[in-house]
């Protein structure tokens, strides 16, 4: 067996070890193992790689690992599971940014001899560098707008599609110039710019609440890149694991999507909640409905003799990193011979999946969390249904007002428990920037403030009783 | 007859569609976030790519330059993917355990150390 051979199996190796690794993400039991799994594989990967004969520089490659491995590994165990969401849009937007540069430097040290390029290797290595550069570029405008170093809201302008499909246009025919046309270095430094300049201006647009959608779809494209650099180099480890990647973010993609009965198109181009809106403070309805606030004391005694409570978390929880607090009180309220459960809307969160890690970092265990449609039956079995900085997921308009941008968004049905608090900062609409006449319902009562303080209010005012 | 060598590839990127498909509609909704970061430092195994290219023989120094920023990239994606993930999947309990702290394990290439939650810079975001 030659030593490519012995290479080629190896990679066979860590292929296998990817795919054990997403099967077992099945159960959270065995998830921990199959990541090791998949790290493991990723080792044999890299250790393959190494043993090319024909590899140079070695040791400055290693040098540079070896000073860059901390880094990651610094960020990854810093992060507040609260940034989580950041933290994926930062690795994936370094991922797309590795494709893009792997894709340009090995263009530029085969383009002296013109020509010599194949159409397909060509066609590849645009592709590298366009997608990656996309998801560079987006993923960092994602991070930006998570870690609200610029405002969540949709960023528009008149004309902005027209901008964005030219731009898109024109990087397109710039990639078909280089394929078939003159093979130019500067040409392709002109793609990555043009392309990281398309990455921005397609995610500024995009509102805060639609982020799950955005970096679900910005992972694909960083593993379709990396799929596109495995074309470019005849590697097959990197064409399987790049498109594993980009099936799974296709998939989460249209996942969320349908959790919020939206086309892709529409979350994409749509600039969803850049209305500013209704009065935002309107504490009445035309029916003269009012908000009902009311104090923590109220609220614990409602709680403590209640028979079952659902809590119905959403970002304000994790802005507020309110998560351990709220378990704090699922304690206190369950000692007392409550039973608790949380009920989890699939887009609650600017990722998916978020409150269950906020939960379980919190040592929920994971049977009491409820997915949607195994905790909409129980709502009308329901005393207290504790809402905690959610606001879109539980609107009613999406069931019952056709002309609410939100309607036919499958909800948590919260309206249906006997009684109903909402915790939030202030009247102000949610990131969506619509109005919620669940809070003007007769059953909800409204407990204003941060919900950090309000659950830490709640959990002493159930002790005290 | 030989296929070429793209047919090839064309046809193992499809059976890799299809098998992403598959395993990944198994995983519940629970576990996505940990799918995301999981799927985020298998695709970090653009690293492999950027090893070859940064390993090229008479290269320039443009090239050099590029290729080992890559290098540095793809390896923080890789390591910094498969901690976060580690990281994470270790919270998900089936019964609590109190004050169960977790164990966070490493990846092949670092070693691993016990480790806490640190400050970091935390979201100011109001909803």
């Amino acid at each position: 067996m030659s030593r490519s051979d012995a290479i080629a199996l190896a990679y066979l190796a860590t292929i296998i070890a990817f795919i054990l690794a997403l099967r077992f993400l099945s159960s959270p039991v065995h998830a921990p193992l199959g990541n090791r799994i998949g790290a493991l594989g990723m080792a044999i990967a890299i250790a393959a790689t190494f043993a090319q004969p024909h590899l140079h520089h070695k040791l400055s490659i290693l040098i540079v690992m070896i000073v860059s491995a901390p880094i990651g590994a610094y960020a990854a165990r810093a992060v507040k599971m609260t940034a989580m969401p950041q933290m994926v849009a930062l690795f994936n937007g370094v991922g797309g940014g590795a494709a893009a540069l792997v894709a340009l430097a090995d263009f530029h040290h085969v383009a002296p001899e013109p020509g010599r390029i194949k159409t397909d290797v060509a066609i590849s290595i645009m592709l590298s560098a366009l997608i990656g550069g996309v998801s560079f570029a987006g993923s960092l405008v994602a991070f930006a707008k998570l870690q609200e170093l610029i405002r969540g809201r949709p960023i528009v302008y008149p004309g902005q599609k027209i901008v964005n499909a030219v731009l898109l246009a024109a990087l397109l025919a710039l990639a078909i110039v280089v394929i078939v046309g003159p093979q130019r270095n500067a040409l392709v430094i002109a793609l990555v710019c043009g392309a990281l300049l398309f990455g921005v201006l397609f995610v500024l647009p995009i509102g805060g609440a639609d982020m799950p959608v955005v970096i679900s779809l910005l992972n694909a494209c960083t593993g379709l890149a990396a799929a596109a650099t495995g074309f470019v180099l005849h590697n097959n480890v990197l064409i399987v694991s790049g498109m594993l990647v980009g099936a799974s973010g296709t998939l989460l993609t249209l996942l969320m999507g349908r959790a919020m009965n939206r086309s892709l198109a529409n979350v994409l181009f749509g600039a969803f909640g850049q209305v500013t809106a209704g009065p935002a403070g309107a504490a009445a309805d035309a029916d003269g409905a009012s908000v009902r606030s009311t104090s923590a004391d109220d609220v614990a005694v409602m709680l403590a003799y209640a028979k079952k409570v659902v809590v119905v978390p959403g970002y304000g929880l994790a802005v507020a990193q309110a998560q351990h607090d709220v378990r704090a009180l699922a304690d206190l309220l369950e000692q007392r011979g409550v039973e608790v459960t949380y009920a989890i809307h699939p887009v609650a969160g600017r990722m998916p999946g978020h409150m269950n890690v906020l939960l379980a970092e919190a040592n929920v265990p994971y049977p009491q969390l409820k997915e949607m449609d195994e905790a909409n039956p129980e709502f009308s079995r329901t005393d207290v249904a504790l809402v905690i900085g959610a606001n879109d997921v539980v609107n009613p308009d999406a069931r019952n007002n056709a002309t609410s941008p939100i309607y036919g968004m499958p909800i948590l049905n919260v309206d249906q428990a006997q009684a109903v608090v909402v915790l939030k900062r202030s009247m102000n609409p949610g990131f969506a920037g619509i109005d919620n006449p669940l809070f003007l319902n007769p059953k909800t009562v409204m407990l204003f403030g941060d919900a950090k303080a309000s659950v830490e209010k709640l959990a002493g005012g159930v002790k005290n009783l | 007859m030989h296929t070429s060598v793209i047919v090839t590839e064309l046809t193992v990127l499809v059976l890799a569609i299809f098998v992403g498909v598959e395993v990944i509609s198994k995983v519940p909704t629970m576990l996505h976030t940990p799918l995301m970061s999981g799927t985020n430092a298998i695709h970090g195994i653009v690293i492999v790519g950027a090893i070859v290219v940064a390993g090229l023989p008479d290269q320039t120094t443009w090239v050099r330059v590029v290729a080992l920023t890559a290098v540095a990239l793809g390896t923080m994606n890789v390591v910094g993917g498969f901690v976060v993930t580690d990281r994470m999947l270790g919270m998900f309990k089936q019964r609590r355990k109190p004050s169960a702290e977790l164990p966070a394990g490493g990846d092949g290439s670092v070693d691993a150390a016990r480790s806490e939650r640190k400050a970091a810079p935390a979201p100011t975001e109001r909803s």
